[in-house]
């Protein structure tokens, strides 16, 4: 019980950063049409820039200006970069992102150097949360979870209930019937793009002191929140909250979980083939769940959990 | 007929003496490396060029089948098998197609840009599976094997590296013209049209998932084919060989090329071996120059370099250059060096003043040494220099520019 309820907080945790991560791409994507290959490195540029600021103005003052510079940051590169692409068509638009995460990644190395940053959890938040039965559960993690929900609550106000959002999601899914009506839909589109890099500098900063904020944070998390935008359906914000908090608990579960198909009493004798799978453990299996979750669902429901068209 | 048989002849021509021009042993590792990745980003182009698919996991199969190639190797060491090393290229490109007809009927199934982001998280599949069975792949530090087996056969021993590079060099011109013919065929023609207007193929009578599929199984065939020429080269194979940063370059390189032509991905191989070997044995910053490059052509050129070569023939052979437009490009040349200059100064200092050089074994004293230059990164002068250079080459390109349009 004690087991199962510390892990289910650490998975709900982990995912609800990846959908901080994720929601970004998926608004993103349904504006684009085009997933952003460089969304993970907006992520690390959010560690690193909060570890930046960490170090000047205190860990409070870069939670709340990293996102924001780096949210600028994203709306020049879609300003100056992406809007010229975009008369070639989709395949330069996604090549531009994925050049774009390897320009990232040697700009981080060049200011802050090829090893991780010291990005430490601030002294107030260092601590203990609460004690159940015998674990600890630390408060930073708490706190992760509260931005992220309270950032999620936040998004779902905006979209929903004010008339920004209205004309948002008239833009992205009826541009020339917005542009009609009198809305400058470029810069609505500017404006979602730079928002969507500032949510992942969000998860950047703070996950960036969870984790580890080094030069490969960005590759680590880039391919799982594309599965997770698979899995969920394309465009579907709900379904990528769905899959986010599925694939957080599967991960957290399966790494805390020591089991194997020998363990299990699956018999089998040393020198067969199939000996190093029955002896490989759920933990060593946990890096690839999410992308065989992507497989099973390639198989059983290929438009993903909650998407609406075949793509 | 001419104007079919006549490049390609040109083309064997120009592998069977580029090592008699460039005959260092360096230069000819170079080749035999450039071989591989010009037949990588081909088999890469079946599937861009022609079917419209941004696949961001080619080198799993190249990897499989480099990994199948391996064994088969060891077999045939210890004496197991008995096969000829000059096919082994064959076992790469059989391992490679084979590991596509189970894994492409899971791709093939999406189009677009969720074939991109699918074929992403199977690179990372396939990787992290690399890594989890170290008793078939060798774990982190790889499988390795000797392509010296046996009885040399007529001399050829693939001892020596001239050998194995025109090994490489035979199976990229046979597999060139494999994946030139099959352009022509029926196949080619619908996995063309498939690309353009799925709904009308399918309308006609042909099942657009099964078109991609059967194109992907043959351009894996092809990847494997490199795959196993890469393993007989380096005699070593790696969870590397199969991981997404080698996915990406292949794509990179291809896309540099330029994917509407045929000889593009050629072009993107060559180009690409030299920025990823060649520039790196120079400067730490060549990842940051590929980078560029590649953001520079996707946003200038998005036809590739091939484009550009194929308008400057265009233009040489109408026969409208005059004076006036040589001036016109000479003043662009220099105006586009002297930036270039500028870009590639500040970009050394930057790398050298953060993270100090590559020989460097301890100490802030080693310099930069640049076109026979000692520089001092620490002193304003030469930072002064490289932004100088900047301006005035962007200024003039602008110039340039707002010139050409007012005419």
């Amino acid at each position: 019980m004690e087991f199962a309820l510390i892990t289910f907080l650490n998975g709900l945790g982990y995912g609800f950063l990846l959908f901080l991560l994720s929601s970004g791409l998926t608004l993103i994507y349904s504006m684009m049409g085009v997933p952003n290959f460089a969304h993970a490195s907006f992520y690390m540029l959010g560690a690193y820039v909060a570890y930046a600021l960490a170090g000047v103005l205190g860990f409070w003052w870069a939670l709340l200006l990293a996102p924001l510079a780096v949210g600028i940051v994203g709306a020049l590169v879609e300003h100056y970069g992406l809007r010229i692409v975009h008369r070639y068509g989709h395949v330069p638009e996604l090549l531009f992102t994925f050049g774009l995460s390897y320009l990232v990644v040697e700009l981080v190395q060049l200011v802050w150097g090829r090893s991780p940053v010291p990005y430490r959890i601030p002294p107030e938040l260092d601590g203990t949360l609460f004690t159940l039965y015998s674990t600890a559960f630390p408060i930073y993690r708490g706190f992760m979870l509260l931005v992220a929900a309270l950032m999620l609550l936040a998004l779902w106000l905006l979209l929903r209930h004010t008339r920004i959002g209205l004309v948002i999601q008239a833009a992205l899914t009826h541009p020339q019937m917005a542009e009609a009506l009198g809305h400058n839909v470029p810069r609505v589109f500017m404006l979602v793009f730079g928002g969507g890099c500032a949510l992942a500098a969000l998860a950047g900063v703070i996950g960036g002191n969870a984790f580890v904020t080094e030069p490969g944070m960005a590759a680590a998390v880039g391919s799982i929140i594309f599965v997770v935008v698979v899995v969920g359906g394309l465009g579907s914000l709900a379904g990528a909250f769905i899959t986010s908090l599925l694939i957080g608990m599967m991960q957290t579960f399966a790494v805390a979980l020591d089991v194997s198909l020998a363990s299990l009493g699956v018999p089998v004798s040393a020198g067969s083939a199939l000996a190093p799978l029955v002896h490989l453990t759920l933990a060593q299996v946990a890096p690839v769940l999410p992308y065989l979750l992507l497989v099973v669902m390639l198989i059983v429901r290929p438009k993903g959990l909650l998407g609406r068209r075949e793509g | 007929m001419r104007r079919t048989v006549l490049p390609w002849l040109l083309f064997a021509l120009l592998l069977l003496l580029a090592p008699l021009v460039f005959a260092q042993s360096a230069a000819l590792s170079l080749l035999s490396q450039m071989g591989t990745m010009v037949l990588l980003c081909l088999s890469c182009n079946m599937l861009l060029g022609e079917g419209g698919m941004l696949s961001f996991g080619h080198a799993v199969y190249s990897g499989l089948g480099a990994f199948g190639a391996i064994h088969l190797m060891n077999r045939m060491a210890d004496g197991g098998v008995a096969f000829p090393v000059t096919l082994v290229p064959l076992a790469g490109g059989l391992t490679g197609a084979l590991c596509a007809v189970v894994l492409g009927y899971l791709t093939t199934r999406r189009a677009g840009t969720t074939f991109a982001m699918i074929t992403l998280g199977l690179v990372e599949l396939v990787s992290a599976c690399v890594l989890m069975f170290p008793e078939v792949f060798g774990g982190e530090g790889g499988i390795s094997g000797n392509r010296v087996i046996g009885e040399p056969v007529l001399g050829i021993s693939y001892g020596p590296q001239i050998q194995v590079y025109y090994l490489i060099a035979g199976w990229l011109l046979v597999c060139a013209i494999a994946i030139y013919a099959l352009r022509h065929t029926p196949l080619g023609r619908i996995l063309n049209a498939v690309r353009d207007n799925p709904e009308r193929a399918a309308f006609i009578g042909y099942d657009p998932q099964r078109v991609r599929y059967l194109a992907l199984i043959l351009s894996a065939f092809f990847a494997g084919v490199a795959g196993g020429l890469s393993a007989i080269n380096f005699e070593i194979v790696s969870a590397e060989y199969v991981g997404a940063l080698r996915s990406g370059a292949i794509l990179l390189f291809t896309f540099i090329g330029g994917t509407a032509y045929f000889y593009g991905p050629i072009i993107g191989g060559v180009v690409g071996v030299l920025f990823s070997s060649w520039l790196s044995a120079y400067t730490q910053a060549w990842q940051f120059y590929l980078g560029a490059f590649f953001i520079l052509i996707v946003m200038t050129a998005p036809g590739g370099l091939a484009s550009l070569t194929d308008r400057g023939w265009r233009l040489l052979r109408s026969g409208d250059i005059e004076a006036r437009l040589l001036m016109r490009l000479g003043l662009w040349l220099m105006a586009a060096l002297c930036t270039l200059a500028g870009v590639i100064l500040a970009t050394e200092m930057a790398y050298q003043a953060s993270l100090g050089s590559l020989a460097e074994t301890g100490g802030e004293g080693a310099s930069l040494v640049l076109w026979g230059w000692s520089i001092d990164v620490h002193s304003a002068r030469p930072w002064i220099v490289a932004m100088l250079l900047i301006a005035v080459g962007a200024m003039a390109l602008a110039v340039w520019h707002r010139k050409g349009k007012g005419r």
